[in-house]
């Protein structure tokens, strides 16, 4: 097979599949002579030697060239301080390092990290060893290896890129990949002063695209400068509308955050009228649940996070009947002592988690499946772990709901809720339906500290955070509703960040406490207030 | 005065007569005299509670490993060391009572101490009140300087223009966005910042972003995004981060998830170690920066032994050092040197024999306290790593003294600082040849 060698950036001349592919027959030990100055030109403190090292190892014809260039990448490739062996890393127990020969490849067993000096790269050095790699698979790799190389071309071809690139184009068995060539070599020819270029390029989104237009419609040819204009008006035109749709999902997903973080408090503060300051809490031992799934777990992040949300359930559930049976049901009907009393309470199991565990923030892996985003197109891609919480506050809420219209317990707390000494007359035990209740709200706010131990620090001050916006997400959408938790949290969620780029974050938050002020002034029920003979009790 | 007690034979008597003359000439209370054989007194002043124990128990644990180590090898003049640990729970107006606490119960001899700069300047009045010493241990933001305060962290010509440079020199970048939490220390190293971009390289005021965010802010899409439209532009973009604490976990968590790449947009920040990186997981983070004057990762033999000292005293594998423990390092060895040289832990002595005293650093190299209460450093810029520790890419090759004035603001470009004999005075204004005093802060309010 006949590979087309040319440059990626200004650095590499040959490409390295070639070496690597049609390397000389040479001695083994002539191999690794070799090897071993072209690992020593590495290890020098200048960046600018290390790029031309580099260069050498890609045109040089070794064997193991590869496996070097990618432990380069990952940090890997490190040196024996005694005897100035080249070493690859392969893994890291506490200060201890098992380690290869970089040459041989042969297993050298485990050596302290004291006795091991790092090879280290910069940005510079990473995007030239990733562009390397890359332009490897361009050739070989899978689909999306091959797509990632080609965008990564886009706005970076050269002149002795682009015969092979055509050609290239030709044998690329996929659209995709075809269509981000393409895309590369226009934005080559835009560059070169082609108006025909502006066709291919006109609709897309992608950022180096719009720079190669814009630069274009400030060139001297007035061809050019017409057909690059009405191109960027329609992208900008395009990118408007996916601003907007980034908006929206920004804040409904801030709101779902809202929503998760006040539905039990809706349900222990709006159905039951208790003021519990330690909610916040609840939420954080929901979180640190799914910090110790995890580490009772160890290489399974993923179920570790599912396991945690029936744990962090019951967890938060057992604290919260603690705290009704311990101190809310003795200030029954007087809501200032509930208030110091629970806020209390909030003190004492944040220095408790302080001394117990540690003041430090614990680190909750985030399972691949939950990591990166999904590219809608150039210009909107949609954060996984956002939508993850999303949906499972959607979910949570939808299970609330079943179960307060839906079942047993959820009638009879309508019930006592609405007229304890009538429910009790029936037969209903109004004492344990306030257990089950107050269970249910921190259980809930457990599986709330689940979700956001995936978007944010899993520390003792994390209820904190979030107990203000609870209490303001519940009034404003009306006490002891919960539907109107739901609309309040998602619409002050999308008014933040819809408010957001424009005043700031700082000041998106005071004009959104200002609006929920004079909105509760108008309607001091809330959204959705309660109606009929509920609404007195 | 200290040459004469050295040259006293010991015999009991005369080593009485030398240190009650000693005593006479220096002034010093009778009362440390009756306290001979009692421990030395070392305030530690670290929040236990409240928001930022995250940053400062480790503070507190250091001190106390320095202090252990101090004693097994002798003490200090032959007197036990005793640390002294309050709580001033992240609540500033605590800081100075605690503070206060410290002087006038426990009379301690110095106090290591503070973390954040608000808290500093609560507490500031008490220790020159009460004539204490402050040892804090911190980056900030510079213009300050106390005859009672010993500032081991950086200055910001120690960390933020040192680290601009190399982002404009070496990596070529032309737009930048300062990006920050909304209080006292990051809005003034902006404030720099901008005039020293502006001035040096010439940025327009389109190339630069500025942004604030409150504490512990927890949602950043709409920010990285913004950050990410601002720099595919054309020109090369980076954001220079003062944001602080706990707000850099969500931070750098959506900067991994939205694809914001260290190749791409560099995030150099000035209040990130290895500390705040125990939260996150940094495969996505690998490449962006930080700049300090030490980093966990330098390869120098007194820093393995610092580590392995910590390793033990925490008793946890895992455990990490950083920038601030450095600078408490230094400025406890410093303390304990003057000490040694002034033959006495008396405050005024020990101020007057602490200027030139110079102790290792952990990297290799050494640090000098300035007459401006400052200290040498060098400044490095490290990499972020996968395993959640920094690679040093830059230093600068010699070390940096502090400036406690900047030189690009309008009002404090005047300004130097000399605790020595004569001048002794913190804000030297030397184009109106005048020691400014209390005036400083109104003219620099006025800007």
């Amino acid at each position: 097979m006949w590979i087309p060698c040319y440059a990626v950036t200004t650095r590499i001349v040959t490409c390295l599949l070639m070496g690597l592919l049609s390397w000389l027959p040479m001695t083994a030990a002539a191999q690794q002579q070799d090897g071993q100055a072209l690992l020593e030109a590495l290890d020098t403190r200048s960046f600018d030697d290390k790029a031309a090292a580099i260069d050498a190892i890609i045109e040089s014809e070794q064997s193991r060239a590869d496996v070097w260039l990618q432990a380069l990448l990952d940090s890997d490739l490190q040196r024996l301080k005694d005897d100035g062996r080249f070493v690859i890393a392969l893994e890291t127990a506490g200060l201890d390092v098992t380690i290869e020969d970089a040459l041989t490849g042969e297993a050298m067993g485990e050596v302290s990290r004291r006795d091991l000096d790092r090879l280290t790269i910069n940005n510079a050095l990473r995007s030239q060893l990733r562009s390397a790699i890359s332009l490897v698979e361009l050739y070989n790799g899978d689909e999306d290896a091959r797509l990632d190389a080609a965008e990564g071309l886009i706005g970076d071809v050269e002149e002795a890129q682009v015969e092979p690139l055509t050609n290239r184009l030709d044998e690329e068995p996929s659209a995709a990949v075809r269509n981000r060539l393409n895309q590369a070599l226009a934005v080559y020819r835009l560059n070169q002063g082609d108006v025909d270029a502006v066709e291919v390029l006109a609709g897309s989104l992608n950022s180096n695209i719009r720079v190669a237009l814009s630069r274009a419609a400030q060139s001297d040819d007035p061809l050019v400068v017409d057909a690059a204009t009405a191109a960027l008006a329609d992208i900008e035109q395009n990118l408007k509308i996916n601003r907007a749709a980034e908006t929206l999902y920004f804040g409904l997903s801030m709101g779902s955050v809202l929503v998760l973080a006040a539905i039990g408090l809706a349900i222990t503060f709006g159905v039951m009228g208790v003021i519990n300051m330690a909610h916040g809490e609840l939420i954080m031992l929901g979180a640190y649940t799914t910090w110790a799934m995890q580490q009772l777990l160890p290489g399974q992040p993923g179920l570790a996070l599912i396991l945690a949300i029936p744990a962090g359930f019951m967890v938060s559930a057992l604290a919260g009947v603690a705290i009704e049976r311990g101190v809310i049901q003795f200030l029954k009907g007087r809501p200032l002592e509930t208030l110091l009393a629970t806020f209390g309470v909030s003190l004492i199991l944040q220095q408790l988690v302080r001394t117990v565990i540690s003041p430090q923030n614990r680190t909750v892996i985030t399972p691949e499946w939950m990591s990166g985003s999904l590219v809608v197109n150039d210009a909107l891609s949609l954060t996984l772990n956002r939508m993850y919480v999303l949906g499972f506050a959607l979910v949570v809420f939808a299970a609330l709901i079943l179960v307060m219209r839906r079942t047993r317990l959820g009638l009879e707390v309508r019930a006592v809720t609405q007229n304890r000494a009538m429910a009790r007359s029936m037969g209903i035990r109004a004492t344990r339906v306030d257990i089950m209740t107050f269970a249910l709200g921190s259980g809930v706010a457990g599986l709330a500290g689940v979700a956001l131990s995936q978007l944010t620090n899993v520390g003792p001050n994390l209820g904190q955070n979030y107990i203000i916006d609870s209490f303001m997400v519940v009034v404003f959408g009306g006490v002891g509703n919960l539907w109107g938790t739901l609309v309040a949290g998602m619409s002050l969620g999308i008014i933040n960040q819809v408010l957001e780029p424009w005043a700031g974050a700082v000041l998106a938050k005071i004009i959104v406490l200002v609006f929920i002020i004079l909105f509760i002034q108008k309607r001091p029920r809330g959204l959705f207030p309660q109606k009929g003979r509920a609404a007195e009790g | 005065m200290t040459t004469f007690l050295r040259k006293t034979h010991p015999t009991t008597s005369r080593l009485f007569t030398t240190a009650l003359l000693g005593a006479a000439v220096m002034g010093a209370s009778a009362q440390t005299f009756a306290q001979e054989d009692d421990p030395i007194k070392v305030g530690i002043l670290h929040s236990l509670s409240g928001t930022m124990a995250i940053s400062e128990t480790v503070l507190k644990d250091t001190v106390e490993m320095l202090i252990e180590q101090q004693n097994e090898a002798g003490g200090l003049l032959g007197r036990e060391i005793e640390p002294v640990v309050v709580d001033p729970a992240s609540d500033w107006p605590l800081f100075a009572e605690r503070a206060r606490e410290l002087l006038e119960q426990e009379e301690v001899d110095v106090i290591f101490g503070n973390w954040t700069s608000v808290s500093r300047k609560s507490v500031l009045p008490v220790v020159e009140e009460l004539n204490g010493l402050l040892f804090y241990p911190v980056q900030y933001e510079g213009e300050e300087s106390s005859e009672n305060v010993f500032y081991t962290g950086a200055a910001p010509n120690q960390q933020a223009i040192p680290a601009v440079n190399y982002l404009h020199d070496l990596v070529g970048v032309e737009r930048w966005v300062l990006a920050g939490t909304d209080y006292v220390y990051p809005r003034t190293t902006n404030r720099i910042l901008e005039a020293y971009l502006k001035e040096e390289f010439g940025v327009a005021d389109e190339d630069i972003m500025v942004n604030y965010t409150p504490f512990g802010h927890s949602d950043w899409q709409n920010i990285v995004s913004e950050i990410g439209r601002f720099g595919s532009e054309g020109k090369k973009t980076a954001v220079v981060s003062t944001v602080n604490g706990d707000a850099n976990v969500p931070f750098y968590r959506e900067l991994g998830n939205q694809g914001i790449d260290a190749a791409d947009i560099p995030v150099v920040a000035f209040s990130v170690g290895e500390q705040e990186l125990t939260g996150i997981d940094t495969g996505p983070l690998v490449g962006h920066l930080a700049a300090w004057n030490y980093f966990m990762s330098v390869d120098t033999d007194a820093n393995y032994d610092f580590i392995d000292a910590w390793l033990e005293h925490t008793g946890e594998d895992d455990a990490v050092t950083n920038d601030p423990m450095e600078a408490h390092y230094i400025g406890f060895n410093m303390w304990v040197e003057a000490v040694q040289k002034a033959g006495t832990t008396d405050v005024d002595a020990v101020k007057d024999a602490i200027i030139g005293v110079t102790v290792p650093n952990l990297s290799g190299g050494s640090a000098a306290m300035m007459p401006n209460h400052h200290i040498t450093k060098p400044v490095m810029i490290g990499e972020i790593q996968d395993n959640g520790q920094f690679a040093v890419v830059w230093q600068t090759p010699s070390t940096v003294a502090g400036d406690a004035w900047s030189d690009y603001l309008p009002g404090s470009r005047d300004l130097i600082s000399d605790w020595r004999k004569p001048m002794e005075c913190g804000n030297y204004n030397v184009a109106e040849n005048r020691c400014m005093g209390s005036d400083a802060e109104e003219a620099l309010a006025e800007d």
